[in-house]
C-alpha cells in the first residue's frame, strides 16, 4: 500500500506541472495566432482590394455611400474586357515578356559561366572579382539611371524596350551570379575530380554534372531574374514613353491613368494582372522563390 | 593491366613538402596499400598517380610509360573517393556509365559492361535508383563499379571505407579484396587504418613525414618493422616501448628495463645485439608477446610480477596496464588469468619477439 | 615487386626543375578558359555599372547644356537650396523609419511563425510574403487608391466609427506617414522571410542547454537567439537601408515628392531634375549624395556576409 502512494503522489504532481506547461503553451499559440491574423490582414490588404475594386462596376466605384471593402451590387469583368479591348494593355504586357525572357536568358547564361569559373576554377584576380560582384549587387539602379539615360540615347535605344534587355542585367547579373558561386561551391570537390578521371571536360562539367546538380539554385536564381525583369520601374520609367514600347508596371502606373477620371476599377484590374505571373510562380515554387532571397546573405 | 612506378617523386605545395622524393614499384596486378598518419602524403601520393595534383619533380610512369603530362582522363585510371563522390542527380547506371558515354561507347557495349560490374558487385537491382535512396555500403559499392566498367589500367582508392561504420567496414574490406581477386586490376589504396592495410594488401607501403618508412608485406611489417614509427603504427593494440640497457650476462646478455627488472636476450640475438651494450636503447614489444606464464620451454628468467593499474575485459582476451618505470605498458591475457586493478599478477615477457631500437636514429636494430 | 630506390641514389639524383609540363600548360589553359568565361560579366559590369558610375562623377561637373566643366559648382548649387536639404532630410526618415519598422515587424512575425506547429508554418509564410512578390509599383498603385482623396476606404472605416477622414496624401505629415507605411508593408516580409532562416539554423541543442541551465524564454531570446542571429540581421538591416535609401517607386507613384516637395527622396529628385526638368548634371549630382551612406553599408555588409559565410563554414 505504502508503496503505491508513494509512486502515485510524483506521479499526480508531475502531470499537473505537465498539464500548466501544456497550457502556458496553448496560450502562447492562442496568441500566437492572433497577431499573426493581424499582421496577416495588414500584409493582405491592397492585393485584397485590387481584386474587389477590380470586381466592382464603375458605379459602385464612384458610390461614395456604399462599403468599398465589399463586392454589394454583384461583380463584373467588364474591367478586364475594356483593358484587354480597349487600352494597349496587351502591348505592355507582350513588351514586357519579351524583355523579361531574354533578361533570364542573358542573365543566366553569363551569371552560370561566371559562376562556375569563379566557384571552381579560380584564376588570378578571381577573388576579387567575386568580392566585386557582391558590392556591384549592392549599387542600386536610383544610382544609375542618369549616367545610364545618356549612355542608352547615345546609343539611339531611348524610347526602345531592347534599351530595358540591355540595362536590366546589371540589377539581375550580379545577384545570380554571387548565388550561383554560393550553390557551386558547395558542390564537393571530389565530384568534378570524379567527373575529370572520367573524362569530362570543362563544359561537360559543367552542363552535365554542375548545372543538374545545382539545379534548385539556378531555379531560384531564374526566378529571382525573372521577378526582378517584371517588377523593374526606374529603368522604363526614365528611359520609355511611348505607348508602343512601355512595359506593364510604367504602362499601368502613367499611361492607363490618363483620363480625367481615373477608372480605378480598371486599373486595379491591369495591376492584378500585371501582377500575375510573379505571383503564380512564387505560388507554385516557393520554396525556390524564398531559396533564392535568403541565399545572398547566407552563400559565398 | 599495368605497373605503376613513381621515380623520385616531389610534391611542393606552396614551398612546403607534402611528398619528399619518393620512389615506389608496383607490379602488374599487385594490390598496394599507402598507409600512414594524417599529413603523410599518401593521398597526395595517390593523386598525382591520377593527375589531379602534379608532381613537383620527379617522374610517374604508368605501364612504363610517362604520364606527368597527361591530364587524368587520358591516364586509364579510376578512382573511388571517400565520400563516393557518385553524380545525386544520376541513376547507378547513369553513374556507372557516365565515363563510358562521355568516350563514346556503343550502347550495347555500355549496357553489357555495367551489368557485368553490377554482378560482380551484387547491385543489379539497384541500377535505376539514384544514390540518395542507397545505404553507406552500396553507395560504396557504386562507387567501386564506376571504377570497374572503365576497366582501366589502376584502381586508386582514397580512404575509401572511412565512412562506413565499423561493422560495414570489415564487410566491405572483405568485399574490395574479392573484386580484386576478381578483376585483378593494379590496385593503390591509401587508407590510415593499419588493419585495412593489413588484411587488403599484397604489399604494404608505409609513409610518414612524406616519406616512405618501410615496404613489404603485411607479416614482414608486423615481425621486422625497420623503423620505430613502422614498429609503433603496425598492430593494434601498438607496441610497448619502454627505456633500456643492454648489459653483458655471462656469455649472453640481459636487458635492463628498471632497477627492479631485467630480462635475459635470446641466445639468437646476443651476436646482433652485442655491439650496442651498455648504450640507451628503446625496447619494443607487442602486447601479445607479454602474457600470463604459458607455453612450454619458456624462461623463467622472463617472468615477473607487476600491480595492475587498469584492466579492460574484451570477451576473448583481456588487456592489462601497469607502469614499468614512467613508461605505461599493456599486455594481452587470457581473461581468466587476470587479476583485478590495483592486485598483483604475474606475467611472462616472451623476448624472442623483442625489437631494439636505436634513439639516435629511431632504426630497429 | 615492390621496391624501395637506394635512398641513396636517389638523394643523388638532381630532383628535375619543376618543368613546364603538359599539366602545367593545362593549368594555364585551365586559367584563361576560367578567365573566359567570367568575361561576359565583366564587360557588363565594366559598360554598364563601372562605366556609368565614373561617367556620372564627370557629367555632375558640367552645367545643364553639358558644355562647360563648372567643377563642383553643382553640389554647391544644391546644398544651398533648401528643397534638396530637405530632401536629405526627408531620406534620412524614410530610410531609418521604414527599416526601423521592417526590422521590428519582421523579428516579431517570425518569431511567432515559428512559434507555430511545423506543417502550418509554410502556409503562414507563404501568405505573409505576398507584399514582397507583387512588384512594388503595382502594389503602390493599389495603395494610392486606397489613400484615395475621396475614396479611402481607410477613410470608410474611420468615419464608420465616428472619426475625421485624413487627407493621407494631401497634407505632408499624412503623405510621409504613408509612404513610410508602404515601405514597411513591402519591406517587412522580406525580413521576415531572413530571419525565420535565421532562426531556423540556430541548433535546437542551444535551446535546450538554454532550458537545462534554467532560462526561461526571454532569456532564451537574448542569450541564444539575438547572439546566433546578430549577423543576419546586421546584414539585412544594412542591405534595405541601401534599398530604402534608393527608394524609387513608392515616392514616385504616389505623390511624386509632393506636397510641398515634403516627401522627396533622393531618386525621385534626382529623376525630376535629371529627366523631367532635363538637368542630367544636376539630376547626377543628386543621386551621387547617395553615393557615401550607400559604401559605408556595402562594406559592413560584406564583412557581416564573410563572417557569417564562416560560421556555417
Amino acid at each position: 500500500m505504502t508503496a503505491v502512494t508513494a509512486t502515485s503522489v510524483p506521479r499526480v504532481r508531475a502531470s499537473r506541472v505537465q498539464g500548466s506547461l501544456q497550457r502556458g503553451r496553448r496560450w502562447a499559440l492562442v496568441l500566437s495566432y492572433v497577431f499573426l491574423v493581424i499582421f496577416a490582414v495588414f500584409f493582405l490588404i491592397p492585393p485584397y482590394y485590387m481584386i474587389v475594386t477590380s470586381l466592382k462596376s464603375n458605379a459602385e466605384v464612384a458610390h461614395l455611400s456604399s462599403n468599398p471593402w465589399l463586392l454589394s451590387q454583384g461583380f463584373t469583368f467588364e474591367h478586364f474586357r475594356t483593358l484587354l479591348k480597349e487600352t494597349d494593355f496587351l502591348i505592355y504586357f507582350k513588351n514586357t515578356a519579351i524583355v523579361t525572357v531574354c533578361v533570364v536568358v542573358i542573365t543566366m547564361v553569363v551569371s552560370v559561366l561566371a559562376a562556375f569559373s569563379l566557384g571552381r576554377m579560380k584564376f588570378w584576380g578571381s577573388g576579387i572579382l567575386a568580392t566585386g560582384i557582391f558590392l556591384t549587387y549592392l549599387v542600386p539602379d536610383t544610382l544609375l539611371f542618369i549616367p545610364l539615360f545618356q549612355i542608352v540615347r547615345g546609343l539611339g535605344l531611348l524610347n526602345s524596350y531592347w534599351a530595358m534587355v540591355l540595362v536590366y542585367p546589371t540589377l539581375t547579373v550580379p545577384f545570380c551570379t554571387w548565388i550561383m558561386i554560393g550553390y557551386f561551391s558547395s558542390i564537393p570537390k571530389e565530384l568534378d575530380e570524379a567527373a575529370m578521371i572520367d573524362g569530362a571536360n570543362h563544359m561537360q562539367m559543367l552542363t552535365r554534372i554542375f548545372i543538374p546538380v545545382a539545379l534548385p539554385g539556378i531555379i531560384a536564381a531564374t526566378i529571382f531574374c525573372f521577378t526582378v525583369s517584371w517588377a523593374a520601374f526606374v529603368y522604363p520609367m526614365a528611359f520609355l514613353y511611348s505607348s508602343d514600347q512601355l512595359v506593364l508596371t510604367v504602362g499601368t502606373v502613367t499611361s492607363l491613368i490618363r483620363a480625367d477620371v481615373y477608372q480605378w476599377g480598371m486599373l486595379m484590374a491591369g495591376a492584378l494582372l500585371a501582377a500575375a505571373p510573379p505571383l503564380i510562380i512564387y505560388a507554385f515554387l516557393m520554396d525556390y522563390y524564398i531559396a533564392g532571397l535568403t541565399a545572398g546573405a547566407t552563400k559565398g | 593491366m599495368a605497373d605503376v612506378a613513381l621515380r623520385d617523386v616531389v610534391k611542393r605545395f606552396d614551398n612546403v613538402e607534402a611528398v619528399r622524393q619518393i620512389s615506389l614499384d608496383i607490379p602488374d596486378k599487385e594490390f598496394v596499400v599507402l598507409v600512414g598518419p594524417s599529413g603523410c602524403g599518401k593521398s597526395t601520393t595517390l593523386r598525382m598517380i591520377a593527375g589531379l595534383e602534379e608532381a613537383s619533380a620527379g617522374d610517374i610512369l604508368i605501364d612504363g610509360e610517362k604520364v606527368n603530362d597527361v591530364p587524368p582522363k587520358d591516364r586509364d585510371i579510376a578512382m573511388v573517393f571517400q565520400n563516393y563522390a557518385l553524380y545525386p542527380h544520376m541513376t547507378v547506371f547513369e553513374n556507372m556509365s557516365f565515363g563510358l558515354r562521355l568516350r563514346r561507347f556503343p550502347k550495347a557495349q555500355i549496357r553489357e559492361r555495367v551489368e557485368h560490374a553490377a554482378k560482380i558487385l551484387d547491385i543489379t537491382d539497384l541500377l535505376d535508383r539514384r544514390p540518395k535512396q542507397l545505404s553507406g555500403g552500396q553507395r560504396q559499392r557504386v562507387a567501386m563499379g564506376r571504377a570497374i566498367v572503365r576497366n582501366p589500367k589502376v584502381f586508386l582508392f582514397d580512404e575509401p571505407l572511412s565512412n562506413l561504420d565499423a561493422k560495414l567496414r570489415v564487410q566491405m574490406r572483405t568485399e574490395i579484396k574479392r573484386v580484386h581477386q576478381k578483376v585483378k586490376t593494379t590496385t593503390v589504396y591509401v587508407t590510415h587504418d593499419q588493419v585495412e592495410a593489413m588484411t587488403l594488401a599484397d604489399r604494404v607501403v608505409v609513409m610518414n613525414g612524406g616519406r616512405i618508412e618501410q615496404i613489404g608485406t603485411p607479416q614482414e611489417l608486423y615481425h621486422h618493422p625497420k623503423t620505430r614509427f613502422v614498429a609503433g603504427f603496425i598492430g593494434s593494440p601498438a607496441m610497448n616501448f619502454v627505456p633500456a640497457r643492454l648489459e653483458t650476462n655471462g656469455s649472453g646478455l640481459s636487458l635492463r628495463v628498471s632497477d627492479k627488472y631485467a630480462f635475459p636476450v635470446p641466445a639468437t640475438r646476443t651476436e646482433r645485439y652485442r655491439p650496442h651494450v651498455g648504450k640507451d636503447l628503446t625496447f619494443g614489444l607487442r602486447p601479445e608477446h607479454i602474457t600470463e606464464p604459458r607455453g612450454e620451454g619458456r624462461d623463467p628468467r622472463s617472468e615477473f610480477t607487476v600491480n595492475l593499474d587498469v584492466v579492460e575485459p574484451m570477451g576473448m582476451e583481456t588487456m592489462v596496464f601497469f607502469t614499468v618505470g614512467n613508461t605505461e605498458v599493456c599486455s594481452r591475457v587470457e581473461p581468466s588469468a587476470a587479476s583485478g586493478p590495483g592486485e598483483p599478477m604475474r606475467l611472462y615477457a616472451n623476448l624472442n619477439h623483442m625489437h631494439l631500437i636505436d634513439p639516435a636514429n629511431d632504426q630497429v636494430l | 615487386m615492390v621496391d624501395v630506390t637506394h635512398p641513396l641514389r636517389s638523394a643523388a639524383a638532381p630532383a628535375a626543375p619543376a618543368a613546364k609540363t603538359g599539366l602545367n600548360r593545362l593549368m594555364r589553359r585551365r586559367s584563361s578558359v576560367a578567365f573566359l568565361m567570367c568575361l561576359p560579366l565583366i564587360v557588363i559590369i565594366t559598360s554598364l555599372v563601372i562605366y556609368p558610375a565614373g561617367y556620372s562623377m564627370f557629367l555632375s561637373t558640367l552645367n545643364k547644356a553639358q558644355t562647360k566643366f563648372v567643377g563642383l559648382d553643382n553640389f554647391r548649387f544644391l546644398l544651398k537650396r533648401d528643397v534638396f536639404l530637405m530632401v536629405v532630410w526627408q531620406s534620412a526618415i524614410f530610410a531609418i523609419t521604414a527599416v526601423l519598422f521592417k526590422a521590428l515587424i519582421g523579428l516579431v512575425t517570425a518569431h511567432l511563425v515559428n512559434n507555430l506547429p511545423a506543417k502550418g508554418q509554410r502556409k503562414w509564410r507563404g501568405m505573409l510574403l505576398v507584399p514582397w512578390v507583387i512588384p512594388l509599383a503595382l502594389s503602390t498603385l493599389s495603395w494610392w487608391w486606397l489613400f484615395d482623396p475621396t475614396h479611402s476606404a481607410f477613410n470608410y472605416v474611420i468615419e464608420a466609427f465616428g472619426g475625421e477622414p485624413i487627407a493621407w496624401l494631401g497634407n505632408p505629415y499624412w503623405a510621409r506617414f504613408s509612404v513610410i507605411l508602404v515601405n514597411v508593408w513591402y519591406g517587412a516580409p522580406f525580413f521576415l522571410i531572413m530571419y525565420l532562416a535565421a532562426l531556423k539554423s540556430v541548433p535546437e541543442q542551444l535551446y535546450e542547454a538554454a532550458k537545462i541551465d534554467g532560462a526561461n524564454a526571454w532569456q532564451q531570446f537574448i542569450h541564444v537567439t539575438l547572439p546566433m542571429m546578430r549577423n543576419i540581421i546586421a546584414i539585412t538591416v544594412l542591405f534595405s537601408l541601401i534599398v530604402t535609401f534608393a527608394n524609387f517607386d513608392i515616392v514616385q507613384i504616389m505623390t511624386a515628392g509632393g506636397p510641398r516637395n515634403m516627401t522627396h527622396v533622393f531618386a525621385t529628385y534626382a529623376f525630376l531634375l535629371g529627366i523631367r526638368s532635363g538637368d542630367i548634371p544636376l539630376g547626377a549630382s543628386v543621386s551621387l549624395f547617395m553615393f557615401p551612406i550607400l559604401a559605408i553599408s556595402a562594406v559592413f555588409i560584406l564583412r557581416g556576409v564573410r563572417k557569417r559565410g564562416r560560421e556555417i563554414g
